[in-house]
């Protein structure tokens, strides 16, 4: 009975898959996955909104949106009809076509993404030997379509917000990287599959996830950091910074292309989630052996929410940071303790079993933190801006 | 010869024409990547997943990037006012021709020089990583210094001393 109802989605499927000919199987089977994944995500897009507006109003000492439905949770509703049914308005001097393009990359690049996520036990589209790479190859192509879609508005807030926003995403890309690779050290391959399967054990009930480990909480941290980054939101959302660049790389956008971009930044939230989740947290296994009832996928989507929920926190408290001190925090801090964090963690694998190695990789971790934010951080004149190789 | 092979090909092909013969320089940028994209969709065809990966990570993902920043940070995007041939057209289509003939005969050569195999190997990911770490860790080390000389040589040019007037 556990069982099935951990599998669900997955005999659900055969069960549909049974009624096609023998021929047409594997493709239903494809289309299935596919379909399930394009209809979720949406579903959990528009839940967030209503969240995310909801949580910083309350942050912010407002009430939020309430007008729509009870407490106003039909708000995405509204705005959805709202987005679909407004002009849509295209610069004259645009390039049309690259204009059009543009959004539509951006969705169908992020949705390629969830391809590789195990979403549950046995519950992901494809298990490629090659999964994580694969994952972030697709994550660099959305920097195309974001120059795309600011280069062809053919206006300066538009081209400011685009460049600002690759040059943030190129930058943080290293770090996310490298964060990453620590796991793959560790378990000895890309395939997402394989990293979850190898968190989900168990000692005393507590479970194997990398968090619980000084390497993996530090690189954790780091990934954090850059995935916000990566995924253009506060403290990071310098290239839409409303108070200064009018709405960033889609200013000239509205109606339902508008709401495309905003689809595509909330499905590169989820994405990014759920590869923290699947590195770091365990992926769909439970946080404790005694919880292993409950449904792989629930545990998978409840860690994914909890992510979002911090990310709107952080939205909500933290000022937006200045581009400069963006550059040299990913380039001068985040970035060497990232280099720092790979020696620690090949340390971790050669000490062997035992409690030294738990003393020796967090001392050398802690220790290089604290040392350099204090060297860093004393160097640092507060005055106006200098930039030494861009004026 | 499957017709996703021939899908991909048009693709590629078509992405690689517009490079050269669209008038704006962005879109040219733009028409290449999809050019890049082709290829490294036709790389996992053939499974070969890393070829694939690494080719949309290093190509679109970089290499594009580097592309537009270096129009826009350069000349512009304006469309130029002669035509998008330079005078030395032909000798470039002879060259470029020549250098397709040489490599296409070599590729076409290599098929009756090596055994024929009776299986594709299977190569993985891990395989290529192993390949790296041992027999040829020397050849990725000095590649790597090369890159590191590189990035410090481009910090230096772009670098002006403190206190120098622009």
């Amino acid at each position: 009975m556990i069982n099935a109802l951990d599998q669900i989605f997955v005999l659900l499927k055969h069960w549909i898959v049974g009624f096609m000919p023998e021929a047409l199987q594997p493709f239903v089977g494809i289309v299935l996955s596919v379909v399930a994944i394009v209809v979720v995500f949406p579903g959990l897009f528009a839940l967030t909104t209503v969240l995310e507006r909801k949580g910083l109003g309350r942050m912010q000492n407002r009430i939020g949106p309430n007008r729509t439905g009870p407490y106003g949770i039909l708000q995405p509703v509204a705005d959805g009809i709202k987005s679909l049914t407004k002009e849509d308005i295209v610069p004259v001097s645009a390039d049309a076509v690259v204009h059009f393009l543009a959004p539509l990359v951006l969705v169908v690049v992020v949705f390629m993404g969830f391809s590789v996520l195990p979403m549950g036990r046995n519950m992901q589209l494809v298990d490629m030997d090659a999964g994580l790479l694969f994952f972030f190859a697709i994550g660099a192509s959305t920097e195309l379509s974001i120059f795309m879609a600011g280069w062809s508005s053919r206006n300066k807030y538009s081209l400011l917000g685009a460049m600002r926003a690759v040059a943030q995403m190129v930058s943080y890309e290293v770090p996310l990287l490298m964060s990453s690779v620590v796991v793959v050290m560790i378990t000895g391959s890309l395939s997402l599959v394989k990293i979850v399967e190898a968190q989900n054990q168990y000692t005393w009930g507590l479970p194997h996830w990398y968090i619980f480990t000084p390497w993996g909480c530090a690189a954790f941290l780091m990934f954090a950091v850059a995935a916000t980054a990566e995924t253009n939101r506060s403290p990071f959302d310098l290239p839409e910074g409303e108070s200064e660049l009018v709405a960033g790389y889609f200013t000239e956008y509205s109606g339902f292309k508008f709401a495309l971009f905003f689809l595509g930044e909330y499905l590169g939230m989820f994405s990014m989630s759920g590869l923290g989740t699947t590195l770091f947290l365990g992926g769909w296994s439970a946080p404790l052996a005694a919880l292993n009832f409950v449904p792989s996928w629930i545990w998978f989507f409840s860690k994914v929410m909890l992510s979002i929920c911090v990310l709107i926190w952080l939205r909500g408290t933290l000022p937006r940071l200045r581009q400069d001190q963006l550059m040299n925090f990913a380039w001068k801090f985040v970035l060497p303790m990232t280099l720092l964090n790979l020696l620690v963690a090949a340390l971790w694998r050669f000490m062997g079993e035992g409690w030294l190695r738990w003393v020796v990789c967090s001392a050398i971790l802690l220790g290089v933190y604290v040392v350099a934010g204090r060297t860093g951080m004393k160097r640092k004149h507060y005055g106006p801006r200098s930039y030494r190789y861009a004026e | 010869m499957t017709i996703v092979f021939w899908i991909l090909a048009a693709l590629t092909v078509a992405g690689a024409l517009a490079a050269v013969t669209l008038r704006n320089t962005v879109h040219c940028a733009l028409a290449v990547t999809t050019a890049f994209a082709g290829l490294a969709l036709l790389f996992l065809q053939l499974d070969a997943q890393f070829a694939g990966f690494a080719q949309i990570l290093v190509y679109i993902g970089a290499v594009a990037i580097l592309v537009v920043f270096a129009i826009l940070l350069t000349r512009g995007s304006e469309t130029s006012e002669h035509g998008v041939f330079s005078p030395t057209w032909l000798a470039g289509l002879c060259i470029a021709a020549a250098v397709f003939a040489l490599l296409g005969w070599a590729v076409l050569r290599s098929v009756n020089a090596i055994p024929q195999q009776v299986m594709a190997p299977a190569i993985t990911v891990k395989d290529v990583g192993n390949a790296l770490m041992t027999r040829y860790v020397l050849p990725l080390e000095i590649v790597a210094l090369l890159l590191t000389a590189a990035m410090v040589g481009a910090v230096i040019v772009a670098m002006h001393e403190k206190g120098d007037v622009k």
